[in-house]
């Protein structure tokens, strides 16, 4: 878009606004743009976050790149890839979810591991 | 950790020993510890901090007993040669000039690499970020802040298509801040807006928990627009989105800075727009922190350019305010950075927020004057904020080019960088979480299923690493042909046959910089300038600068070339360093032997401050040993000189001589040497020359009988004269 400086008439409205209601005004409008992506970080996921969960479990970053890649591949990253090594690890009966994680890369479990969630029931 | 004595290198096999145990002594920011009304010697200053135990002073401290105040600001460095192991040598080099923010820029393309790295490969521009090379880093921090005595803040960034997991490591090695805008991931490095913004939130959640600061990326607008000046009021709206959206999502205002950096530079009228938006900014974001960042945008080759730039730059952090002053160096328009302008930058810094010192006390900013263009840009900014709204939101403004276009809002020249919503790198990648989305770890933003009756999140899994750091698996060297160990084995070899080559950025990389001045025009005085250094020897040469004196009549040129041979330090011929004897030792001599000199500066010569310094009790001179003196002067002939030595049966002369054209000052001493002689009382004297240029050896060639240059204090001429009286049988 080109459109030439029509700051004069375009601010006629805020001509008369003290300082004070400048700012605030201003701050109004940058909650109205900022409100929507907090909401839209809060209820979506990616495979970075993920990654950044498996690493907060202690895996290291090879192993988390791998497994996101797996799980995203299986559809499953919407339930979060720490609760799927986790709720796998519990199928199996073992606390060692770093084990159950190096299983999940070596064998293919992933029917398995689709019995273990319900549907896919959006937040 | 063991202390590094200031005469030792840091030694990186020893920081890269037992890494894997390594773990941060603290997490998040250090401001410096304010001092109000601070003494120093008969000096008072307002804005100022604790004192360090090491430290290297400006330039001229040695006139005022080498006092190194520190200012109340944070001092940035931004160093990142490629090398982490060369960049902890110019850390410590910062941190005894006044840096305690270091700034490590990422290797090229590490903002696109869809995870982490691990080991210690070499890096172009910057460094790879890994966890490696953030733990040994910050165990070299931590050994520099012990021996300079104060905390340094250590500082990356957490951008790309993997900034979430950056922000855990960050976290996890006690790393102090770093950037984070996901405006610089769409706008700067094309990657997929929603994206940047869902990972942006789980990413300043952990930096949050923390405590880590946060720089935001708005200067890069100023630094991406062709007339930096007019994205002014869209650096108003993306601070504002950054701050805003980063308190939505868990930070403290007070660990929020904005990055700002003056807009424009001469030969504009800096102040007349810098000043008026530096005065918006701050009244907008109240509570939040101010990194002043020295203006990149109109640097180019010339090094003295750029600091006269950032003197002005820092003048309006001053008439303003910052919390944090950052320095860019000089060369970053035509090097990566070298050592010495990673320190040219931290002095331009020192030195203007040291002399502007409670500036505000006297120079007060004119609000009434300068409030309609601070109103004009507050409503600019607010006009583009109504016009993002109407458009439907954030991601749609970006797909319609409102930002870095270089119309002045609302004036729309129609190119600015458009991103779209659904396209760029890693588009489609972000996924909506279903109702049973869980993940059992802490510090984790946004929707999670946690099964009821937890203490905390990580107790389903026995703790995550942010509560048990032994839970971290460290990962060592992936690359066997690229990592430390072999770019240190090759160190290693010239040091042990110790070997030598001058450097810039690497250890031994050969580099030096040459500059003449040729009486021709520009690209003769290139090409002659190129011809010169091939046959000094020199190779891999290229000019760097050109200032041009005239069209015709000369042109100024720096050049950087390598050296094609290294230095045997063995073989080296050091300058003989004689020990000055004890006050006491020099006393007593006097006492027993007293003496009588003759002292003048000679020729046309009206410089007196040396010799002075050298005489007088109270600038600690000879005369607090009992020697009695008789000044005759300034641009004193020789000839007196020697004449009044002999009327008053004096037993040294002291010559003190600027170094002049023509070599003078070598002519006065040997006429001082061969009038003495022609007199028949050259025995009878012992004869010293002094002057900033002159050297012992210089002096003895001319034939008198010592000469003292610069750094020279009263106690080494008594020596001097107490150990030639002893020769002489006293």
């Amino acid at each position: 878009m080109v459109r030439p400086d029509d700051f004069e008439e375009r601010s006629a409205h805020l001509k008369n606004l003290s300082d004070e209601e400048l700012n605030k005004k201003f701050w109004e409008l940058v909650e109205q743009v900022v409100n929507p992506l907090v909401e839209l970080a809060k209820t979506h996921t990616s495979p970075s976050i993920e990654r950044s969960v498996l690493l907060r479990m202690g895996f290291d970053s090879l192993m988390a790149k791998t497994l996101v890649d797996k799980i995203l591949e299986q559809g499953l990253l919407s339930k979060g890839a720490g609760n799927v090594v986790y709720r796998f690890a519990k199928s199996k009966k073992t606390s060692d979810y770093i084990k159950a994680g190096e299983l999940l890369i070596r064998e293919d479990h992933w029917d398995e591991v689709r019995t273990l969630f319900g549907g896919s029931e959006q937040k | 950790m063991r202390k590094i004595k200031p005469n030792e290198k840091l030694d990186i096999e020893e920081i890269l020993n037992d890494l894997e145990h390594y773990t941060p002594r603290r997490s998040g920011w250090t401001w410096r510890k304010q001092k109000v009304d601070l003494n120093i010697n008969e000096y008072t200053y307002e804005q100022t901090s604790e004192l360090l135990k090491s430290s290297i002073p400006l330039p001229a401290a040695h006139y005022f007993d080498n006092i190194d105040p520190q200012p109340d600001v944070v001092i940035t460095s931004e160093i990142a040669s490629g090398r982490f192991e060369d960049d902890i040598r110019r850390m410590r080099m910062a941190a005894w000039h006044g840096a305690d923010h270091i700034m490590v820029i990422r290797t090229l393309g590490q903002s696109h690499i869809d995870g982490l790295i691990e080991g210690t490969p070499e890096g172009i521009g910057g460094i790879p970020i890994t966890r490696k090379q953030l733990r040994a880093t910050r165990k070299a921090l931590d050994m520099i802040e012990d021996e300079v005595g104060r905390p340094i803040n250590f500082h990356s960034y957490v951008s790309g298509v993997a900034g979430p997991e950056i922000a855990v490591l960050f976290a996890e090695e006690g790393v102090n801040g770093a950037h984070q805008d996901p405006q610089y991931n769409v706008l700067y490095r094309g990657i997929n807006p929603v994206r940047s913004f869902v990972d942006a939130a789980v990413a300043k959640h952990i930096m949050a928990w923390a405590g880590m600061l946060q720089i935001d990326g708005a200067h890069n607008a100023n630094a991406s627009a062709r007339i930096s000046w007019k994205v002014m009021p869209e650096l108003l709206v993306q601070h504002a989105i950054n701050s805003l959206y980063s308190v939505k999502v868990g930070m403290k205002k007070e660990n929020i800075a904005l990055s700002t950096v003056p807009p424009t530079a001469a030969p504009t009228p800096t102040m007349r727009i810098n000043l008026p938006y530096a005065v918006a900014v701050r009244d907008l974001f109240e509570g939040y922190k101010f990194r002043a960042q020295m203006n990149t945008r109109y640097i180019e080759s010339d090094l003295i350019d750029a600091t006269r730039m950032h003197m002005i730059d820092t003048f309006i952090s001053r008439l303003t305010s910052a919390d944090i002053q950052s320095t860019i160096t000089p060369d970053e328009g035509r090097n990566v950075p070298w050592h010495i302008n990673s320190i040219r930058g931290v002095e331009t810094a020192k030195h203007a927020l040291v002399a502007l010192d409670g500036i505000k006390d006297y120079v007060k900013i004119d609000r009434k004057k300068i409030n309609e263009k601070v109103r004009e840009l507050k409503m600019r900014a607010i006009l583009m904020l109504e016009e993002i709204i109407e458009v439907g939101g954030y991601f749609e403004a970006v797909e319609q080019g409102f930002f870095v276009d270089n119309g002045y809002y609302p004036e729309r020249i129609g190119d600015g960088i458009k991103r779209k919503k659904n396209g760029e790198i890693a588009a489609g990648t972000v996924v909506p979480r279903d109702v049973d989305y869980m993940a059992p770890v802490c510090q984790h933003f946004g929707y999670n299923k946690l099964p009821q009756g937890l203490k905390k999140p990580c107790d389903l899994i026995d703790g995550c690493t942010l509560c048990d750091h032994s839970k971290i698996k460290y990962v060592d060297e992936l690359d066997e042909s690229d990592n430390v160990n072999v770019r240190l084995d090759k160190v290693k070899e010239m040091k042990k046959k110790n070997l030598l080559k001058p450097e810039v950025e690497w250890a031994n990389d050969g580099t030096v910089q040459i500059d003449m001045t040729f009486a021709e025009k520009e690209e003769i005085a290139e090409a002659a300038a190129i011809e010169t250094a091939k046959r000094m020897g020199l190779t891999d040469i290229n000019v760097i600068h050109r200032t041009i004196l005239h069209p015709a009549e000369g042109t100024y040129i720096e050049i950087k070339a390598k050296v094609p041979f290294a230095i045997e330090k063995t073989n080296l011929k050091l300058p003989e360093r004689v020990k000055p004897l004890s006050d006491d030792e020099i006393a007593q001599f006097f006492k027993e032997h007293p003496i009588t000199i003759v002292a003048g500066t000679v020729g046309n010569d009206e410089h007196s401050v040396g010799l002075r310094e050298i005489l007088d009790i109270k600038h600690g001179g000879i005369e607090k040993y009992g020697i009695s003196y008789i000044y005759l002067g300034t641009s004193v002939p020789v000839e007196k000189l020697i004449d009044a030595a002999i009327e008053a049966d004096a037993d040294a002369i002291f010559a003190s001589m600027i170094v002049t054209h023509n070599d003078v000052h070598v002519h006065n001493m040997k006429k001082l040497n061969e009038l003495a002689v022609e007199k028949g009382v050259r025995d009878k004297f012992i004869i010293v020359a002094g002057g900033t240029q002159i050297t012992n050896e210089l002096a003895k060639a001319a034939g008198v009988d010592a000469g003292f240059g610069r750094g020279t204090h009263g106690a080494d001429v008594a020596s001097f004269l107490v150990r030639k009286l002893k020769e002489r049988g006293l």
